[in-house]
């Protein structure tokens, strides 16, 4: 992306691509996984990446790096289920964790010695840190937090569209003259290809070449999420939102409820956190959690441009607002107009019933 | 801590003024600004009447942002779906130099700002000012709320716009009164500048100004107004915020409905619109100016109630006091006088002979009359309307019974007295 | 200890406008600020040099109206402001932003050695998250992205403990000086700035360095010739023109509204049933 302040005016230039690096082919998807799961973004990427690789009549692979044993071969053959020809397989037991370095320095090789033409990462915490450092000791383009690909046939290039200033606009990037053509996808965005249990491919395997002692930043601790009691807002499945519609903090108590009914997380707007009804970690929006649940639910939110950027993505948006024209319901897939003090008990009802008859039914 | 010749409080148009012209004059001078930067909280269009702003910088031309100069301008009679108006269009207005010209104060104020500045004066923004410092009765500095924040000076000059909390906490000004202000509401409205063009049948540069009285305002005292900019249109409405009050309605409830009206809305049509909150006018006019100067300090622009709601000037006056307090300020110290209230009762005798108190005196009658005699903008521009209509339906009646029958409803509405009192007390308060 | 943090100038994007026709980015009006992530890295350095003493060091290159973001940064603390401005590098991408900044940091680095260098977790206007690390390979540094708190600086030792936001928990992570850091949103709160700051910040001599004193060698590495991605489209959305469907029933009443959203909601959703259960008590 452009570190101009104007966003770059589309360029025209030659295509000069070395001959040496004419010679790198297939598409590559980084199997990012923590704690025994893959992130389900990799196998959204691998869906993503299949269509890309029967485009340009090449090879579709997985990359997993981790410990060695049976899980990380687990994750190759599911790679391959997912649409993989073939998976590159890296085992060591410095794996173990993600860091930076030693990541960095598989994959690089991996890079430099199967030379791909695309590598494709997930714009995680992980995928973000990962790639940016490979893209740098690679000197090649990079193109972040992507929400659509294509293959420009004209020149064989990756077309890798992405929002820019706050997605007021999106722009189509291409690196032209660089292999490979690297790009990391924001969750959430790609379809979920179907799962192909007899699918068979092959797997190569890869060896770091590191010892312990020459790797200078070292793990002392691991706190999963769930052990800390913290709001997990970011990974949610379903939160429920507050805003200043709710006039007192007594009323957000209606919010905590349908939550507790749900096993939702609780959401809130900048002037509630402001406020102290809840917690900051809670605030949704520019300044607070982008979240992508599956539902999202605003009471008395009126869907100011802030908040909207970090819940949009929101599978489904249900919105609670007595203003029938509040901006919330020009995005939102559900609407009820009403006063939020009355809805939400009346949902939170709802909800309990429905459950427990879905419940009953198994 | 340091100390300084002048401390200037806001980088409103009144602030700059002062600031520019003390720096030139080589004064020591620290302005600070509550907002991100000048003009962050102002972000509208509004009109820049040259003149004042020639006194001070004459070569402004070269690089101020300048959006249109006005060559048009109309005045609207509006009832619920018509309107009555006149156009004044002169070639004159597009010779040179021109006269006024629409503006966006975010970027005018900052282009001012920047000016000051090079002029010598120290800015300092994000930086509100709670406190003056006393001792006894006499201003000597302003305490800002940083930590560190008490800064010194011989003389506080007071530009914080309307509502100057710092002159109300002094005991410098009473309490605003909701009579002697009006609460505006502004929108601006993007369109490409070829669209602008057509709709308003001017060339580049050229820009129109549509002054709105009636129906719009419910029957409040207030006005509604259109300026043309390069690639947007302002629109806004204003009223006395008593009157607000009083009829548990809001500007912004004014603002949509007058957009839907049918002889506002093709114009504005297509247009991508940026909503800003409302800012007070001080329309009390002459008899709301409250003490303006004393020992360590002096009172410039809205804080001061210079505006002229008539003519609908604000940002000129601000202009002109503050030129005129800085010019005292100097003038005193180059005599080697101190800033006591005799002898800024300079800055007084200054403004008495500008235009500026000139005019609200002219004025003064004027708040009082509109605001006793709704019938200004409720009754009448629906008469109007109706006569206009009548007179310009061709459907067989004859003009003389049109004109009866417009006289009937004109008397009927409001008694003969009636009609002619307010003719009276408008000559009056115009004289 | 030295610190060095990057700050960039953008523009604030809650108030960014495109042209309906023209489909370019309207500037008029808007307001330029400093990066709102590059704020937790400012006062997390601060912070460190409150506790552990040193200077910090802010880094920005951009305009030169990009003066502002470091006398910003100046008036809450910081020691010493460096804008690195240059036509050349006008159309820099992530991978020419990091060379050049590296090469300033490298060249602040003769004067006094440098302990920490800080970047924000991403940009709001690039969005890419990847200066940071690209600065930190340049330099060969160990990198900690996303730190969500600095539990230690050992200064003896040379080395830093910090809490690292990874997908599902934090990580505690221990590595050695020199590093580079981005931070979480949210990790602290920058402090509101004192009077005399503010009038350092308003004096302060900013340095512009251009590329020469950038200490930029090689010309092919900056600006759009150093830059292997390619704009080839920029676009408006197409906005979502779906609005809400408005739950509505003949009664209107809440348990009415509440039950007929619900029926439409799992109908389109079955699997919600499930993910619920996952968590539900
Ligand atoms: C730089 C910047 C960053 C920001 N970052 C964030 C951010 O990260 N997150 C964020 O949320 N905001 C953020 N904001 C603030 C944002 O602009 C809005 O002010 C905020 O989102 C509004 O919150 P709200 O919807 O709760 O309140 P309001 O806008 O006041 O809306 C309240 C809504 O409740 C409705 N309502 C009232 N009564 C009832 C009732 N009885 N029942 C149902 N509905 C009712 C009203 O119709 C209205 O629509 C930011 C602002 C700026 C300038
Ligand atoms: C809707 C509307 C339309 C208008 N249209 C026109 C027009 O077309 N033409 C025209 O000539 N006039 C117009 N005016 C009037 C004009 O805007 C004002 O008269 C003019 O801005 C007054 O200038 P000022 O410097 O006195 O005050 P302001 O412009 O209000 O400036 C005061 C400054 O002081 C700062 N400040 C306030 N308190 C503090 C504090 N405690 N510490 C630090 N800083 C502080 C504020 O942030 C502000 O920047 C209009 C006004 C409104 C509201
Ligand atoms: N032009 C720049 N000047 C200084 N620092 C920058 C610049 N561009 C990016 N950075 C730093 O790198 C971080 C990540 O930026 P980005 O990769 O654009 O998301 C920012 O938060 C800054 O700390």
């Amino acid at each position: 992306m452009s570190e101009d302040n104007e966003p770059r005016k589309p360029a025209r230039r030659k295509v000069e691509l070395d001959p040496k690096l004419a010679a790198y082919k297939g598409v590559w998807v980084f199997v990012e996984h923590e704690r025994g799961q893959v992130h389900p973004v990799s196998w959204e990427l691998m869906g993503e990446g299949r269509k890309l690789a029967d485009r340009l009549g090449v090879e579709l692979a997985g990359i997993v790096m981790g410990t060695p044993g049976p899980e990380s071969r687990q994750f190759c053959s599911e790679a391959i289920h997912y649409g993989a020809d073939l998976c590159y397989l890296m085992e060591d037991e410095l794996l173990k964790d993600y860091r930076n370095e030693p990541y960095t320095k598989g994959l690089t090789d991996l890079v430099n010695s199967y030379q791909p033409e695309i590598l494709l990462i997930g714009a995680t915490t992980l995928g973000r840190d990962l790639a940016g450092s490979v893209a740098t000791t690679l000197k090649t383009g990079l193109t972040a937090d992507c929400t659509e690909l294509a293959i420009d046939m004209e020149n064989r290039s990756l077309a890798a569209t992405r929002p820019t200033f706050g997605g007021s606009l999106l722009c189509t990037i291409v690196t032209l003259n660089y292999r490979p053509q690297m790009a990391t996808v924001r969750p959430r965005v790609m379809a979920m290809p179907e799962k192909d249990g007899n699918r068979t491919g092959r797997i190569i395997e890869h060896s770091l070449g590191m010892v312990e002692e020459s790797i200078i930043t070292k793990v002392l601790e691991y706190i999963p999420d769930n052990l800390q009691g913290k709001p997990q807002l970011a990974f949610a499945d379903i939160i429920v939102s507050g805003g200043r519609g709710m006039k007192k903090p007594e009323n957000f108590q209606l919010i905590w409820d349908l939550a507790k009914v749900l096993g939702a997380e609780v959401g809130a707007t900048r002037p509630i956190v402001q406020a102290g009804w809840v917690e900051a970690d809670r605030q949704v929006g520019q300044s607070g959690k982008t979240v992508r649940p599956k539902l999202y639910i605003a009471a008395g939110i009126s869907g100011a441009i802030q908040h909207r950027v970090g819940m949009e993505d929101s599978d489904v948006i249900i919105a609670i607002n007595s203003d029938p024209n509040a901006p919330i319901f020009d995005f939102a897939t559900y609407g009820i107009v009403g006063n939020a003090m009355v809805i939400l008990p009346a949902l939170t009802e709802a909800f309990r019933q429905h459950l427990s008859t879905a419940r009953m039914a198994g | 801590m340091e100390k300084f010749d002048a401390i200037v409080v806001g980088a409103g148009p009144s602030g700059n003024a002062a600031a520019y012209t003390l720096a030139k004059a080589g004064l020591k001078v620290l302005q600070i600004e509550r907002g991100e930067y000048p003009g962050s909280k102002n972000v509208q269009g509004a009109i820049l009447y040259s003149d004042a702003l020639e006194r001070i910088i004459p070569d402004f031309r070269d690089d101020a942002p300048l959006e249109r100069h006005i060559v048009e301008q109309r005045m609207w009679v509006l009832d619920d779906e018509s309107y009555v108006g006149s156009t004044y269009r002169s070639a004159e207005f597009n010779r040179e130099p021109y006269n006024r010209y629409t503006i966006i104060r975010a970027q005018f104020d900052k282009w001012f700002s920047k000016k000051v500045q090079d002029a010598g004066a120290l800015l300092i923004c994000e930086t509100t000012i709670s406190d003056l410092i006393l001792d006894g009765n006499r201003v000597i500095g302003v305490q800002a709320d940083r930590e560190g924040g008490a800064i010194y000076a011989d003389i506080v000059i007071l530009a914080d716009g309307v509502n100057s909390l710092l002159a109300k906490k002094a005991g410098f000004h009473p309490e605003l009164d909701a009579k002697d202000v009006a609460l505006a509401v502004k929108e601006i409205h993007f369109l490409p500048q070829e669209t602008i063009e057509s709709r308003f049948n001017i060339g580049e540069d050229e820009g129109v100004v549509i002054e709105m009285v009636g129906k719009i305002t419910k029957g409040m005292m207030g006005t509604g107004f259109l300026y043309t900019n390069k690639e947007s249109i302002t629109l806004g409405v204003g009223c006395m915020l008593s009157d607000f009050k009083q009829q548990k309605t809001t500007p912004y409830a004014l603002l949509e409905e007058m957009k839907a009206h049918p002889a506002i809305k093709p114009l504005i049509a297509g247009g991508e619109m940026k909503e800003y909150t409302g800012h007070l006018i001080p329309e009390g006019g002459y008899k709301a100016i409250p003490k303006i100067y004393g020992d360590g300090w002096l009172m410039v622009g809205d804080a001061a109630m210079f505006v002229n709601a008539v003519h609908r000037e604000g940002s000129n006056l601000a202009m002109t006091s503050g030129r005129l307090a800085a010019e005292t300020v100097i003038a005193l110290k180059e005599q080697g006088k101190f800033m006591t209230e005799a002898n800024l009762a300079l800055y007084r005798e200054k403004l008495d002979e500008s235009f500026l108190m000139k005019d609200l005196k002219k004025y003064k009658e004027m708040p009082g009359i509109l605001h006793k005699s709704p019938q200004f903008f409720t009754t009448y521009p629906e008469l109007i309307n109706k006569a206009a209509h009548s007179m310009l339906t061709v459907d067989g009646v004859d003009k003389k019974t049109k004109e009866r029958e417009i006289r009937r409803n004109f008397v009927g509405k409001r008694s003969l007295f009636g009609l002619m009192g307010d003719a009276f007390k408008m000559w009056r308060a115009f004289e | 200890m030295h610190i060095v943090v990057c700050i960039k100038q953008v523009p604030d994007s809650a108030q960014i406008r495109v042209h309906p026709v023209t489909n370019t980015i309207m500037r008029q009006g808007v307001p330029a600020i400093v990066n709102p992530y590059d704020l937790y890295s400012l006062e997390e350095a601060l912070r460190i040099k409150d506790q552990y003493g040193g200077r910090v060091t802010v880094l920005s290159m951009g305009p030169p109206q990009a003066e502002a973001a470091l006398r910003k940064a100046i008036s809450f603390g910081a020691d010493d402001a460096i804008l690195v401005t240059d036509r050349a590098f006008a159309g820099s991408d992530t991978l020419a932003t990091s060379y050049a900044l590296a090469s300033a940091i490298s060249q602040i680095e003769k004067d006094i050695p440098i302990d920490m260098i800080f970047a924000g977790k991403q940009t709001i206007d690039g969005d890419t998250a990847q200066v940071g690390p690209g600065i930190a390979k340049r330099l060969d540094m160990q990198l900690l992205t996303y730190v969500s708190k600095v539990r230690e600086v050992d200064l003896e030792n040379r080395t830093i403990t910090v809490e690292r936001r990874a997908e599902g928990g934090v990580q505690v992570l221990k590595t050695r000086l020199p590093c580079l850091v981005t931070v979480l949103e949210g990790t602290n709160e920058m402090r509101f700035a004192t009077m005399s700051n503010m009038f350092r910040a308003a004096r302060y001599p900013l340095k512009t360095w251009d590329k020469e004193k950038a200490g930029i060698e090689d010309l092919t590495k900056i600006g759009l010739k150093g830059s292997p991605t390619i704009v080839s489209k920029v676009f408006a959305p197409t906005p979502k023109s779906v609005k809400a469907e408005i739950i509505d029933t003949e009664s209107n009443q809440p348990k009415d509204l509440a039950v007929t959203l619900l029926a439409k909601l799992f109908t389109k959703k079955p699997n919600l049933v499930r993910d619920i259960a996952k968590n539900a008590p």
